[in-house]
């Protein structure tokens, strides 16, 4: 099957590829944010979790210590992160701002020597003769367990803020922590665990970058993904769907212009470039517009600093 | 009478004000106990402690003889000992399931807890839909959901903190008929409020605070509503006097003003009209939520409209600025002290300046004249009584009433000829209420156009001329307030929030029903 010479299901199947550092990014983030803290330093936190994913996984010869490790690396980022705005009150934005700088440079100074090593290969789920069907096998048999863990944290997300108990009190937190705190519950703790949560999921998706997707190590090789992840949350109007959407959305048009570049397509290649970023704001930013009930989604408390004396 | 609560001898002191002073009293059970005082009585610190919010310095509490000192507010629900707080705790973006849920230490399933929600909250004449957004709901139902969350943990002791003060007169009656339920099923309530006439029909026993300390105890129904406000001040209170006007030409004229809702929970302001003549204090009524702070907003400027929409002694401001209008003689006062008509971190002569610049020339060519606005300043301070150290204090350092004074004085002593307050007296104590409301008047009878916006209809009619009520955007035809009664005005401001009960049975009050019929009310 194919269009203007590309192969729609190679396209389908390399996009999931694409997209899964944002679905994870973006996923974590939206749920740090719905406690009502607005972390800015998801680039910072991918590109440790890239950097630390990658050593521990040419360390070891195992891509699954390197994913978890890439997790911690992200959690503790987000952990500082914690510290600083929860416990002494500093600024969110300044703050989220100094760790994306922060987890840039420091995963350069780590990565010296790392240049050019291939990692690991990470494995692909054993679906047997499944993965040979046409179409439904490249495209929904044919990936690594981390696309499928992270279809599964998108879905569980979901179900943990709709259903559970305590996805009611990490939105509760997030509309109105005075009240919340009122109430009896443990804000700051609530909104650390969310933030760390957070953290592990961007760690994940920097990891992927570094060793699945690229695969290797290069400074600053987030390229702005983390930025990308964070306008999803917003646009995506704090909904997992949406999220899982606006990633997909955001992985298919950056691979679709890959290959109309490769096929010579007469638009400039950069516009072409361009085009992910644009069209997946736009097509967002359409759907948030569409009646003020959108703008409900929006966790209250976000990025107000809060202290319990007051 | 058996006791549920003793409190004896409780002391809590705060750096620089002792909040209770060796305060003692007792609550029967199945007894409806008013506390009253003035603002910073210490009656909110009492409940606090009750409630395990605060820890007392000295004394001790005893609940059916067994000492009661609880450490936190889940030791005292594990009680019996149930809140309504003041300002709502609720979570507006969830729904009332939710924030009921949020509320309780061990919630059954959500669909359990729906059906318990309508089932509980029908039988006491309270009825909520369980999947509505609380950000949907008026201020009445809102306080439901408060109340169901209580009912629903069955409570021996439900404390009420200032319930009525957001509520219509109907929706008043409403309440009341639930808690004289709850009493005869044996529930004590401490209800804590400064709304006299409210205490003498619902409550059996008084204790009034005045400086943290009791200063009395009385039956509220047989004693005068004069005489327990000259405990609760400690001295001889003077009504506003009305100096006689004779209303002059149209000062405000507003003409099918629409606007739409600025933000998600907002009111859209739908064709209001209305007209206030030189020397004339039009009263504004309306549960809040209605549109006052989007009609404030129009007025003054900070949101535009069509030009010819509001007039300025017959000039046309609706399309200018809020200096413009300033300019043309209007001036406003909003809510909100801090944030909005002050800021907070900035002096009075720098908060006296923002305001006043235009009407009294403070700057000129784009240079402050800084001698003249501290002059202003000393002089707003002088003549409204502000109790502050001086001009260069933070506006955020003073009490809520002396800011007030001050906002109000700034606007007042720019001579007007249209000044609009919104809530002007809110959360001030009476004898700094009854100052401004005078010099509101005062004002007036210099031939200024007066609008009041209030969600206290006593204030309305003690100082208003004509009233009109706001209710969902929409502002009714104005009526002279002579002659006006509370069950007339509790109509106007609208039955559309659902304030029927499910089955007027279960409110067992059937005096109550007998004072909503009136043949004469327009609807």
């Amino acid at each position: 099957m194919t269009l203007g010479g590309i192969d729609i299901v190679m396209l389908i199947a390399s996009m999931m590829v694409a997209a899964t550092p944002i679905l994870l990014a973006a996923t974590g983030e939206m749920v740090a944010e719905k406690s009502g803290v607005l972390n800015l330093g998801v680039e910072g936190m991918m590109i440790m979790g890239a950097i630390g994913g990658f050593a521990a996984a040419v360390a070891t010869g195992s891509p699954v210590i390197g994913f978890l490790a890439a997790a911690v690396a992200g959690a503790v980022m987000a952990l500082l992160f914690a510290f600083l705005t929860l416990r002494l009150l500093s600024n969110q934005v300044a703050t989220g701002l100094a760790l994306t700088l922060f987890g840039l440079g420091l995963s350069a100074l780590l990565g010296q020597g790392m240049q050019g090593i291939k990692p690991p290969a990470t494995m692909k789920l054993p679906f047997g003769p499944l993965t040979d069907l046409p179409v439904l096998g490249p495209i929904v048999f044919g990936h690594d367990w981390v696309v499928y863990l992270s279809l599964a944290l998108v879905m569980a997300v979901r179900w943990f803020l709709r259903h559970a108990r305590g996805g009611l009190i990490l939105r509760a937190v997030g509309e109105n922590p005075e009240a919340a705190h009122a109430l009896g519950y443990p804000v700051v703790r609530v909104r650390m665990m969310a933030l760390a949560f957070g953290g592990a999921l961007a760690g994940l998706g920097g990891a992927y970058l570094s060793l699945v997707r690229v695969p290797q190590w290069t400074e600053g090789m987030t390229a702005g993904a983390g930025w990308i992840a964070l306008a999803i949350v917003v646009f995506a109007s704090w909904k997992a769907e949406r999220v899982l959407l606006g990633a997909y959305l955001f992985g298919g048009i950056t691979v679709l212009q890959l290959r109309l570049q490769a096929a010579g397509v007469a638009i400039p290649v950069q516009i072409l470039s361009a085009a992910p970023y644009l069209i997946t704001i736009l097509v967002l930013v359409v759907m948030s517009a569409r009646g003020g009930r959108a703008a409900l989604a929006a966790p209250a408390a976000l990025g107000r600093p809060f202290h319990a004396t007051r | 009478m058996t006791d549920l609560l003793r409190i004896e001898g409780i002391s809590k002191s705060y750096p620089g004000v002792k909040a209770n002073d060796d305060v003692s009293f007792t609550i029967g059970a199945g007894r409806i106990h008013a506390l009253l005082g003035e603002n910073g009585a210490g009656k909110s610190t009492l409940v606090k402690m009750i409630y395990g919010l605060v820890r007392p310095d000295n004394g001790r509490m005893e609940m059916r003889g067994a000492p009661y000192q609880p450490s936190e507010p889940r030791a005292a629900r594990g009680m019996g000992v149930a809140m309504v707080f003041q300002h709502f705790s609720l979570f507006n973006a969830l729904s009332v399931a939710e924030n009921v849920a949020l509320g309780m230490d061990n919630p059954p399933a959500m669909r359990d807890l729906a059906r318990r929600i309508r089932e509980v909250s029908e039988g006491y004449g309270l009825p909520l839909d369980p999947t509505r957004i609380v950000g949907d709901l008026s201020a009445g139902e809102r306080q439901r959901i408060e109340i169901l969350r209580c009912l629903l943990q069955d409570p021996k002791l439900l404390i009420m903190d200032e319930p009525t003060s957001v509520l219509t007169p109907q929706e008043v009656m409403i309440l009341f008929g639930t808690l004289r339920q709850l009493a005869a099923e044996g529930t004590s309530i401490l209800y804590i409020s400064h709304k006299l006439e409210e205490i003498r029909s619902l409550c059996g026993d008084a204790t009034i605070l005045r400086h943290g300390k009791v200063v009395g105890s009385c039956n509220p129904r047989a004693t005068s509503a004069r005489a327990m406000a000259e405990l609760m001040v400690g001295a001889t209170l003077r009504a506003p006097a009305r100096g006689a006007s004779t209303p002059g030409k149209a000062a405000l004229e507003v003409s099918d003003l629409t606007l739409p809702a600025t933000h998600p929970f907002g009111t859209t302001l739908r064709g209001i009209n209305m007209t206030v003549r030189q020397g004339e204090v039009f009263g504004i009524g309306g549960v809040a939520g209605n549109g006052q702070d989007e009609l404030l907003l129009a007025l003054s400027g900070e949101v535009r409209s069509a030009a010819g929409a509001v007039r300025v002694l017959g000039k046309p401001v609706g399309d200018r600025d809020v200096n413009s209008r300033r300019r043309a003689g209007l001036v406003t006062a909003p809510e909100e002290r801090l944030g909005h008509a002050a800021v907070p971190e900035m002096s009075l002569t720098e908060n006296a300046l923002l305001s006043g610049a235009v009407r009294k020339g403070l700057a000129r060519r784009g240079f402050i004249d800084w001698n003249a606005a501290q002059g202003w300043a000393a002089e707003i301070i002088a003549a409204f009584d502000v109790r502050t150290r001086g001009t260069a204090t933070p506006a955020g350092a003073l009490s809520g009433g002396n800011l007030q004074k001050f906002v109000i004085g700034r606007e007042i002593l720019q001579k007007p000829a249209v000044i609009i307050v919104n809530q002007p007296t809110w959360g001030v104590d009476a004898a700094a209420a009854a100052f401004i409301r005078q010099a509101l008047l005062d004002l007036a009878a210099e031939g200024a156009a007066v609008v009041v916006i209030s969600q206290d209809i006593d204030e309305i009619l003690e100082i208003a001329d004509s009233f009109a009520a706001l209710n969902e955007g929409r502002l009714s035809p104005p009526r002279p307030v002579a002659g006006l009664t509370l069950d007339q005005i509790g109509l106007m401001l609208g039955g559309a929030h659902g304030t029927q009960p499910a089955e007027p049975d279960a409110l067992h009050s059937a005096h109550l029903a007998s004072e909503q019929e009136d043949p004469h009310v327009p609807t």
